[in-house]
């Protein structure tokens, strides 16, 4: 297909994902969604707690990252990430203990704004997984 | 000359060693295999980080307001040495060879009449530096209880270090690690992490313009301490396999060494029976004569 473009996901234990005919992928950028489309702009940007959406052709894959940076350069897009799970396999169970992960981080007073931030995005999006 | 009693004794002890090492060589291999893995898997997320640094750094035009952790603190009194080694020994040269290769660069900075603080990760660096060093090591961290390298215990380092940082208590920081080549070869290396330096020729001109979002600076403020934590992990994920491939020759070493004891026994023990059987012989013989 022409105007696919080449996905790589790859988080500190390996290649998570690589694919080379996506059409679309959605990420959450740290100043709101970005949907990136073949021939998009070279850019580098980073992600807050959210969910990945990855087009390709009919098929939609949805997964989740805590964190990351992304790259797209010359129709190929990286994204690093230090956490990054498979909504369809995520347990009910890891769920709850990760809103009570980020719960406790937020108990922290010294807490800067943009950690804050952070942490209460990734409990906004675990609920609405859960 | 040992009793025959002695001997026998010997060859069994040195036989039970022998199947000892044997069975340590051959759970090296099978933990080699798995370590070997994930550090080749664990190259690409380092490179590729790596990598967006280096063009983000490039595209800073205002080097003197870059983030510290990048340009550093302009000076370079105190050093920060973080020598990694493992939790267990038995692993041949593997140990000594870092330390060996962070001493000498410690008696360089001490002779440069610079500070020097060190943080060792893996009891078995501790133990061989608190003879010399004992007043410069400032932290000793072990991960006995995690049985696999995970990318968590590198970024608690990881953020121990940028702490460090932040409170002024160092201003170089370098990485002591064995890279791993392959089983029977794994190098000693330094490298050094704050402030970052590419080791790359800077002659790359096909940086490309990116476009950023947010601004330059607040990436790099966000990705530097990342790429710190990704640099300890890539640094435990080579040492993990060379400790185990470090091991593993030492283990199958340790094998052959006894096998040939063994050989070197049996044949004194064979020959020890035979002296002894012909000297019983000798004095039947002599009494029936003098009959």
């Amino acid at each position: 297909m022409s105007d696919s473009f080449n996905l790589e996901i790859v988080n500190p234990e390996k290649l998570f994902l690589s694919l080379d005919n996506v059409s679309e992928v959605v990420v959450p950028a740290f100043e709101g969604d970005m949907g990136i489309l073949k021939d998009h702009i070279s850019i580098i940007s980073f992600l807050k707690p959210g969910i990945v959406k990855v087009f390709t052709g009919n098929e939609v894959k949805e997964l989740y990252v805590e964190d990351g940076i992304i790259e797209f350069s010359e129709n190929s897009l990286s994204i690093l990430t230090s956490r990054i799970i498979d909504i369809k396999e995520i347990k009910k169970d890891d769920l709850s203990s990760m809103i009570n992960e980020a719960n406790e981080a937020l108990k922290d007073e010294n807490l800067d704004d943009q950690k804050r931030f952070i942490a209460s995005q990734k409990i906004d999006v675990l609920n609405r997984l859960n | 000359m040992a009793s025959l009693d002695d001997l026998k004794k010997r060859i069994t002890s040195v036989k039970s060693t022998q199947k000892i090492t044997k069975a340590m060589k051959m759970v090296a291999a099978a933990k080699l295999r798995k370590a070997q893995e994930s550090a080749e898997k664990g190259r690409p997320y380092s490179e590729k980080m790596y990598n967006i640094i280096l063009n983000l750094s490039k595209n800073i035009n205002d080097k003197e307001n870059a983030p510290k952790l990048l340009a550093g603190s302009g000076k370079d009194n105190v050093h920060l040495c973080v020598v990694m080694t493992s939790d267990r020994g038995l692993c041949g040269g593997f140990n000594s060879n870092i330390t060996k290769k962070a001493k000498s660069y410690f008696k360089k900075i001490l002779d440069s009449g610079k500070e020097l603080k060190i943080a060792t990760v893996g009891s078995k660096g501790f133990d061989q530096l608190k003879r010399a060093y004992k007043e410069h090591i400032i932290e000793n961290i072990s991960f006995k209880e995690s049985k696999n390298v995970n990318y968590f215990d590198a970024d608690k380092v990881g953020k121990m270090i940028i702490e460090k940082f932040e409170k002024g208590e160092f201003d170089v920081c370098t990485i002591f690690f064995n890279k791993f080549k392959n089983v029977i070869t794994q190098i000693p290396q330094k490298q050094q992490i704050i402030p970052l330096k590419s080791d790359k020729s800077e002659n790359k001109n096909d940086v490309m313009n990116y476009e950023f979002e947010p601004e330059e600076d607040e990436i790099l403020n966000n990705l530097l301490p990342k790429n710190i934590s990704t640099q300890i992990f890539k640094a435990m994920l080579e040492n993990s396999a060379s400790e185990q491939g470090s091991r593993m020759s030492a283990m199958d070493n340790a094998t052959r060494n006894a096998g040939e004891m063994v050989e070197k026994l049996t044949i004194e023990y064979n020959r020890s029976r035979q002296a002894a059987i012909t000297k019983e012989l000798i004095e039947i013989i002599s009494g029936a004569e003098s009959l």
